[in-house]
């Protein structure tokens, strides 16, 4: 057990420390700096551009050499300073992703959560019932190979513009202030809807569709037939399957909750919602270094964290796993 | 089922009370879009990157400068006028006042240049020109200059918010640019309010001085939504959940109407103009150091195409000068008409030909007259689509009379260095040449005089050399405004412009404002020509402010 976990967190680190680097390095690959960029439009005296170039640089360190410039990133990231943001001067860097990661949070995990287990359930419907699985198909396969983004804009169009029950965008109504009060409530969970619903949609078909392929392999199975032929009911056998087959779309979780939260990036940016997917391709397309890496970070750290959690369920639902780490120790 | 029942009806309750209260706080707020392009985080108006309607709503400037009628209305200033060719004085209105109740005074203007001749600030360059600011009585102050740029002086009179000097004393030098200055006190119609990541709230600030000089704003409540697409721009107007779009939004023409969708003209060009697309040259490479290929190339191109197929008519094609608005009233009609360009291809293929810039080795191209063969690359940012369509109708015009042009898209900060560095052979740009008091912006743009280092970022990315043209523009920015040699200098710079054809002025891009009259009325339109339809960052001290002065609530 000890083993297991020390040998997932050795192989955490290495990771996170690649992707934290390669997030340091790529936007400074780019030609130009941000700083031209942000005064790529100045208009005022001749001469004013240079004072506001020269203070720039100086604040923000970008007149020093590379590599003390990534020396000082991680020294102050392990203090847990991300910098200041050029766009948003004077914000820290970590003020603004602490309020953009709860709206990532709100969509992301009951999309996530609800996704799989409603999608494992109606995946084992289709797998067993040939009717229900003639029409739930076509519906899994169609949800499943759609991107996010387009999906976020079908979504958009039908239940916004053409049906117009959901606000197409952003958090909450132009005319609303933030408070615990009814109307508010009701406004915010209306905003919520649409990229909750697109991201819950096009996760469930994936679920779904592995978990039908799993129920009718498990139950064409040597044990189920075996049990079959001793007089277990149909019932049974179909939940011994099921409690097999959701190993692999455990593993499956932990594969594709990169795409998950990449896909949510695009979700967020369709809706206008401002959670850190958005907060970074408005940082991108500006191209302000330090709210970027803050970001990126951040998505990074979500995908390794819910990575390890899925790991740690897993070795909990697995007893071959466990056993065979908790034996050699 | 009955509790599924009861627990149904009281969520409709709940949604349903919602709207109503959310409606009657609708009909007092103001949503618009196309400002900026982050949420709020810094009000210091000394710095030019703060959350941009910062100056204009809470902070206020001398005059108000309304580009269409190219009318300057004096704003915290009552007037002000050059006493001599040295002196400028400016008399404040007596009600002016800070909206903490302190009265806003000469001290205070005086405080606020003086403040950039102490400090490094982005207005600290004023003081090449500037001798002294003297505070005459509580309500004059005089300006001292030893050699004035009138032009730009014009320019700086609705350009520089005022600050208190009251609190802004208090600051130290090297704090002035840093300060976020939350809770600005400003003199201004509306206070800062408390927005998120997504929008920036102002709220009226109801004892505005200027209630009773120029009327109160009508909305409570301003919000600027920060929208990243311009198509959920469009859907927010079309769900009514935005009252004003500043983005450029592919067909509007179209769909205008059966939308109920307002924009300044009923017809095209339906937008006001806001700046001059140029097509930049790289004058420092062969064959664009040549004026016959130059002006060959300016005849080459019909930017009527572009107007029609890539902006639905939204746009004008450009005055050859390049000049619009109130531009115009230095704009000389007979050097336009005899030393202009217009889509001619038989007299660019005249001209190629007669500079020798033939075929020579028979590949369907024309090469230079030494016989290597050209061939050029026309850039604008990736994912720029009216820009990115608009240089593919120009290499087509190009390449129509065998010049081998080819569009090409790098990233934005990628085409930014290089324009800037000067590695490129054409590129369109607008960045200097949007629209301002004094033609001057546009001229020092176009043919600006610091192009002898490495980067050239004021404008003339082509590094055009002409000391002759740049001494004149010079020159202009030093005479008197509308005098008769101020004008006869503006002829002369552009004749000099076209004959030359450093850089080739094709079209206008819009001051894009759509509108919808679901909860507000009275739209600054052609009819209706008080006040200016954009929220851009500048734009609220030309004409944006009177515009929420005039605009009616539905309720």
């Amino acid at each position: 057990m000890g083993r297991y976990l020390s040998k997932k967190i050795a192989i955490y680190l290495i990771t996170f420390l690649f992707a934290v680097t390669l997030n340091w390095v790529v936007p400074r690959l780019v030609p130009g700096d941000p700083i031209t960029s942000l005064l790529a439009r100045f208009s005022g005296l001749e001469g004013g551009r240079e004072i506001l170039q020269s203070y720039f640089v100086q604040t923000f360190g970008l007149d020093k050499p590379l590599w003390s410039q990534y020396l000082g990133f991680w020294r102050s990231l392990f203090m847990g300073d991300l910098g200041i943001s050029i766009t948003r001067f004077p914000s820290p860097v970590i003020d603004i992703i602490k309020t953009a990661i709860i709206y990532d949070f709100i969509i992301l995990l009951p999309s996530i959560v609800l996704s799989w287990i409603i999608g494992n359930k109606m995946g084992a419907l289709s797998g067993v019932s040939k009717r229900a699985d003639n029409f739930l198909m076509p519906v899994f396969y169609f949800l499943t190979s759609s991107p996010y983004f387009w999906f976020a804009l079908v979504v958009s169009y039908f239940l916004g513009i053409v049906l117009g029950i959901f606000p197409i965008s952003h958090a909450y109504s132009a005319a609303m202030t933030p408070g615990w009060n009814w109307a508010f409530i009701v406004d915010f969970i209306m905003h919520w809807f649409m990229p909750f619903i697109t991201m819950f949609l096009v996760q469930l078909g994936g679920w779904a569709i592995g978990m039908r392929n799993m129920i009718i392999y498990e139950t064409n199975t040597n044990y189920s037939r075996y049990m079959e032929s001793l007089g277990a009911s149909k019932r049974l056998i179909r939940n011994y399957g099921y409690r097999n087959g959701i190993l692999p779309q455990v593993t499956g979780l932990a594969i594709s909750l990169g795409t998950i939260i990449s896909g949510g990036v695009l979700t967020q940016v369709v809706f206008a919602y401002p959670g850190l997917g958005y907060t970074m391709v408005q940082a991108i397309k500006q191209s302000d270094y330090f709210l970027i890496q803050g970001c990126f970070l951040f998505l990074i750290l979500m995908v390794l964290a819910a990575n390890f959690i899925v790991d740690i369920v897993y070795m909990i639902i697995d007893p071959r796993v466990r056993h065979s780490y908790s034996e050699e120790a | 089922m009955r509790k599924r029942v009861a627990l149904l009806l009281v969520v409709l309750l709940l949604v349903f009370s919602s709207s109503i209260a959310l409606a009657a706080e609708r009909h007092e707020t103001l949503v618009v879009g196309g400002g900026p392009w982050n949420p709020a985080t810094n009000w210091n108006p000394l710095y030019p990157q703060r959350t941009s309607a910062t100056v204009g709503l809470v902070y206020e400037t001398l005059f108000a400068y309304n580009p269409e009628t190219n009318v300057y209305k004096p704003w915290l200033a009552e007037r002000g006028e050059w006493v001599s060719d040295t002196v400028y004085e400016v008399e404040l209105r007596s009600e002016a006042r800070w909206s903490d109740g302190e009265p806003l005074t000469a001290a205070d203007v005086v405080f606020t240049y003086e403040l950039a001749r102490d400090n490094d600030l982005p207005y600290t360059p004023i003081w090449r020109q500037l001798e002294e600011v003297n505070e005459l009585s509580p309500t004059k102050v005089q300006f001292v200059f030893g050699d004035p740029s009138y032009q730009e002086w014009q320019i700086e009179l609705y350009s520089r918010p005022i600050v208190p000097k009251h609190i802004w004393k208090d600051i130290p030098g090297d704090q002035l640019l840093i300060v976020a200055n939350e809770n600005p006190v400003g003199s201004g119609p509306y206070k800062a309010g408390e927005g998120g990541s997504d929008r920036i709230v102002w709220d009226r600030d109801d004892n505005w001085w200027a209630n009773e000089v120029f009327g109160q704003p009508q909305p409570k409540r301003v919000v600027e939504m920060i929208i990243p697409e311009n198509n959920v721009a469009l859907g927010m107007l079309m769900q009514r959940t935005l009252d004003l779009s500043n983005y450029f939004i592919p067909g509007i023409p179209a769909i205008k109407n059966s939308f109920g969708l307002n924009t300044w003209f009923d017809d095209a060009p339906y937008m006001l103009q806001a700046n001059t697309a140029v097509l930049y040259l790289n004058n420092q490479r062969a064959p664009m150091d040549d004026v016959a290929f130059r002006r060959a190339l300016a005849h080459a191109v019909n930017p009527e195409v572009i107007v029609e197929r890539v902006f639905e008519f939204m746009v004008p094609a450009s005055d050859p000068t390049g000049l619009f608005g109130g531009w115009m009233a230095y704009h000389d009609p007979d050097v336009a008409r005899e030393y202009g360009f217009g889509y001619n291809p038989e007299y660019a293929v005249q001209l190629l030909d007669e500079a020798g810039y033939v075929d020579a080795d028979g590949d369907g191209w024309r090469d230079l007259p030494d016989g290597t063969a050209m061939s050029f690359e026309i850039i604008v940012p990736a994912g720029w689509t009216d820009w990115m369509e608009s240089i593919r109708i120009i290499s087509d015009h190009f390449r129509a009379i065998g010049i081998n042009a080819n569009p090409a898209f790098p990233d934005q900060s990628v085409y930014e260095n290089r324009m800037f560095t000067g590695d490129f052979d054409m590129l369109i740009n607008n960045y200097g040449a949007n629209v301002s008091g004094s033609p001057f912006t546009y001229w020092n743009w176009i043919a600006n005089h610091n192009i002898h280092r490495e980067q050239a970022t004021e404008g003339n990315f082509g590094r055009y050399d002409n000391q002759e043209l740049f001494d004149l523009i010079v020159e202009f920015n030093k005479v008197l405004p509308m005098t008769e040699e101020s004008l006869a200098i503006a002829s002369q710079i552009q004749r000099i412009l076209l004959e030359d054809m450093p850089a080739i002025p094709f079209w206008q891009n819009g001051m894009w404002s759509t509108s919808q009259s679901e909860w507000w009325t009275n739209w600054p339109s052609e009819h209706n020509p008080d006040g200016y339809p954009s929220t851009w960052g500048g734009y609220w001290q030309m004409g944006g402010v009177d515009m929420l002065i005039n605009l009616r609530s539905t309720k």
